[in-house]
């Protein structure tokens, strides 16, 4: 199918509008396009509609920068929830996998980036300031630093460390190592050598 | 040690060949014929199945037959008693496969090593000609080859490197300097692989020094002094040290001027420059004999014998420094060799002295087996 000629204006800026998100190629947005277009009107006018709330409603949390339908997200909101222990990630999807596993009851701080010049993030464009108050106030008594174990991920967890290393609190990092499951000789060398390095005493990884 | 050789090998729309299939001798192979026949693309198809990729071009796609979709090379090699059938595909807009007794591997570097080939071309002249990358290039491509680690250290140095770089960069356009905190941010996780690097290349050049000497000797039959050195800003000082002292110089390049990206290895003969005052033939013994001990080092860290690729070596050599050649690697130090040359005569009638066995193959049209000696 030839693409790049199409039989409505209106059809076409829909088109390039779709085809401008993230893994999205002209003839998906296309395909999308139409699929819309065979709805019933309603359906195309809670879609439109979600998507206008989406930008002007939303907020981030003044708390953790976490996204948020309230000043305060639900999480920091929870009293039930460990407010000394801080998980410190990189963006909304991260906290979303923590909270997956079901073995959390702190809450986050949601960074919103990893220092990388090449992609124009200094240490200046990361949301530390909440978390930094908090910190000063004497509310935190741990920090698990959560971020990619990619370099970007890294250098990061080291700014934060040398950040807030003057203070009084416990500082910890995810354990790297073998995935539960995998088959030893699968795993890849780095993170198998690190894991022999980084041993953990048996007793500790028996479930009681 | 394990023995290593290529039983067979079968070509469609590679290069120049819409179809070939060869039979090979376990010692010697020699490829003759006219420029331009397709000599250099034999050697270059059994680089594939070692490698998974081009000596001479990184496109793949540029490697099918002009005016046709794909390409396949097949062969059979013996490894350490074991039948391996390698095949290596590509189509045009496909992902390349690489199978190994008909399973395709997931990641193309699990292969990499498992047949080990050195190859000897006239290309190799970069290495002494060209700027220092490519004289880390063959540090870093032999080294990696055994330690895994080293590769790993690498990739991050260099992905270390660009940050801090554009850190120096974008600070430059706003006008103002970098912070120190930042870029001690960056130096901090540059100098744990750095120090690595540096320590692993200064082993790896410690063992292939001796051996690459040896070799030039042989081969040249002359005692002229002929050294490899190997040099990094890191053997002044230390990286940390390094990386202090040029901060300010580093703010006003705008890149990182010191570290283990500017190492190189210093070809001297006679202590005098061997790019500057080097005849054309000693150039090339040099960088045979490197080649050389490449494949001893290979040899000795995997315990096989790589197979070993001569193209069009002994241009620019006098006799006896081929005959020397050929005398060396008919050696028991060497398993199989594919040897590309113009002229039959002169190769034969070294090879006619030498107990190896041998076989011809004359390239043109058709190729085909002019003699076979009985081994």
């Amino acid at each position: 199918m030839q693409i790049g000629r199409y039989s409505s204006r209106l059809l076409e800026k829909a088109v390039e509008e779709f085809s401008s998100l993230p893994g999205i190629g002209k003839k998906t947005a296309l395909r999308l396009v139409l699929h819309l277009l065979r709805q019933d009107k309603e359906v195309v006018e809670r879609f439109g509609e979600t998507i206008l709330r989406l930008k002007s409603e939303i907020q981030y949390c003044k708390s953790c920068n976490n996204i948020s339908d309230n000043e305060i997200c639900e999480i920091c909101a929870n009293p039930a929830r460990d407010h000394s222990l801080i998980c410190l990630v990189e963006n909304p999807q991260n906290v979303m996998a923590i909270e997956n596993t079901q073995q959390y009851n702190g809450i986050y701080h949601v960074l919103g980036g990893l220092i990388s010049p090449v992609d124009g993030i200094g240490p200046a464009d990361l949301v530390i300031e909440p978390l930094e108050k908090k910190t000063r106030k004497g509310e935190v008594k741990e920090i698990i630093l959560a971020l990619n174990t990619t370099m970007e991920g890294d250098t990061t967890n080291f700014y934060l460390y040398k950040k807030f290393s003057e203070f009084e609190i416990k500082i910890t990092t995810l354990a790297r190592g073998v995935s539960i499951g995998g088959e030893l000789e699968y795993a890849d060398e780095i993170t198998l050598g690190r894991s022999i390095k980084n041993r953990t005493l048996f007793v500790d990884t028996i479930q009681l | 040690m394990d023995t290593l050789y290529l039983k067979n090998l079968s070509l469609v729309q590679f290069k120049n060949y819409t179809e070939a299939s060869l039979s090979f001798s376990k010692r010697i192979n020699c490829f003759v014929g006219d420029n331009g026949v397709g000599k250099t693309n034999l050697l270059d198809a059994i680089h594939y199945l070692s490698l998974t990729k081009s000596y001479f071009n990184p496109v793949d796609q540029q490697n099918i037959l002009h005016g046709k979709e794909m390409f396949m090379i097949r062969g059979e090699f013996e490894r350490a008693g074991r039948n391996e059938k390698i095949y290596c595909s590509v189509r045009a807009g496909k992902k390349k496969v690489v199978q190994r007794n008909g399973k395709a591997y997931d990641r193309l570097a699990d292969h990499i090593g498992f047949l080990p080939v050195v190859m000897i071309s006239p290309a190799d002249s970069a290495l002494i000609l060209e700027g220092s990358e490519e004289r880390r290039k063959f540090m870093d491509t032999v080294i990696s080859l055994y330690d895994k680690s080293y590769l790993h250290d690498l990739l991050r140095y260099n992905r270390v490197l660009l940050q801090r770089n554009k850190v120096l960069k974008n600070a430059f356009k706003t006008g103002l300097p970098a912070s120190d905190d930042e870029l001690a941010l960056w130096d901090n996780q540059l100098i744990p692989p750095g120090e690595r690097i540096f320590s692993v290349r200064q082993t790896f050049t410690e063992k292939l020094v001796p051996v690459f000497q040896e070799y030039y000797h042989k081969i040249s039959g002359e005692n002229e002094t002929v050294s490899l050195e190997y040099v990094s800003p890191l053997f002044e000082m230390s990286f940390p040290g390094l990386l202090m002292k040029n901060r300010d110089k580093d703010r006003i390049l705008q890149y990182t001027s010191g570290g283990i990206h500017k190492d190189d290895l210093l070809m001297k003969l006679g202590g005098f420059s061997l790019k500057k005052t080097g005849s054309q033939g000693q150039q090339k013994t040099f960088l045979v004999a490197l080649k050389f001990a490449k494949f001893a080092f290979i040899r000795e860290t995997n315990d096989i014998k790589p197979i070993l690729l001569l193209d069009d070596i002994f241009d620019k050599f006098d006799p006896r420094r081929v005959t020397e050649i050929i005398r060396l690697v008919s050696e028991n130090e060497f398993g199989q060799i594919f040897i590309t040359d113009t002229h039959l005569d002169h190769l034969e009638g070294i090879l006619k002295q030498l107990d190896a066995d041998y076989k011809v193959f004359k390239i043109n049209e058709e190729i085909k087996i002019i003699r076979q000696p009985v081994s």
